[in-house]
């Protein structure tokens, strides 16, 4: 069995969320075009203790987990959530500086491109007006692809509250 | 306005280079993308996106890439090889590609080999020359 397709079992079986947010919320969201997200740094994160000892830094591959989730939301809403998007490819990852405890950087995702089985994503990461990364990545509706392999019938990506109320606060906070 | 070959040929290169995180030399005409350039199957979607937004064309799916509705089919593939009639429609499918080696033995598993970057660019040729 697909590895994926296993872990979305087990997740459901056990009650499990095997996801975690990584961005503190959204401040633009223009349906099907484009979204920016805030994710403020925080020493209080255990991973920066080890990364590195003596000189905290916010991992790249951490970056693009917050852009993935930025880019994600962005491309799973256009089809009002009722597809399994998951992240297919990191075509690009650039990065210009280093993230530190209390930095707040803000994540801007655009789509590229939107077809029946895939979606297109350009993201640049900035602190103030400062670029720190340039990201490209690609989801995958995956229900559409991989060669007619069955997934679980409920969406494994999209199940967990913290995204819809991301989602939800966001529109709270616009309309008071 | 109509573009050269060796324009085309040099935007396809650039876009592979792109789509494949590979480098200008290793993007030669006979180059397999598969085999040689590494790409995988989430990259053909991805280098078709590319491929549009570059040459501003519309590339429906099964023509730049055979269809899996083609290799599930019992009548065109049998004993893990193309039958005649699976053949003569690929061919159809894909007339931007050179069958000549394939032909011989249409192994499913030499059809990576069929996918060279010389075939993209007589394929976005076609297109967008056509008018």
């Amino acid at each position: 069995m697909n590895v994926l397709v296993w872990s979305a079992r087990q997740g459901k079986e056990n009650n499990l969320r095997v996801r975690w947010i990584w961005i503190d919320k959204f401040v633009e969201f223009v349906s099907g075009q484009r979204a920016v997200a805030i994710k403020n740094v925080s020493l209080a994160e255990e991973h920066l203790h080890d990364h590195f000892p003596g000189y905290p830094i916010m991992p790249a591959s951490l970056l693009i987990e917050a852009m993935a989730q930025t880019g994600g939301i962005l491309v799973g809403e256009m089809r009002n959530f009722s597809e399994k998007v998951i992240l297919a490819k990191i075509s690009k990852a650039v990065f210009h500086a280093v993230v530190r405890p209390g930095d707040q950087v803000r994540l801007e995702a655009v789509v590229d491109n939107i077809a029946e089985e895939a979606a297109t994503v350009s993201g640049t990461i900035r602190r103030d007006q400062e670029l720190i990364a340039e990201i490209g990545l690609m989801f995958s509706h995956i229900d559409k692809n991989l060669g007619g392999m069955e997934f679980p019938e409920e969406n494994f990506v999209f199940d967990n509250d913290q995204f819809m109320d991301l989602m939800r606060s966001y529109r709270l906070e616009r309309t008071s | 306005m109509a573009l050269s070959r060796e324009e085309i040929c040099d935007k396809v290169q650039e876009t592979l280079m792109d789509a494949l995180g590979v480098d200008e030399d290793e993007v030669t005409g006979d180059a397999t993308l598969m085999g040689d350039l590494g790409a995988e199957s989430i990259d053909f979607l991805d280098i078709v996106f590319r491929l549009e937004k570059a040459f501003g064309i519309k590339i429906p799916r099964e023509e730049l890439f055979p269809a899996e509705n083609l290799l599930n089919n019992e009548q065109y593939v049998h004993d893990g090889k193309l039958t005649e009639t699976g053949l003569a429609k690929l061919k159809a499918q894909m007339p931007h590609v050179d069958f000549t080696e394939f032909e011989k033995d249409p192994d499913l598993n030499k059809m990576p080999d069929l996918f060279r970057v010389s075939s993209i660019c007589k394929y976005i040729e076609s297109k967008v020359n056509a008018g």
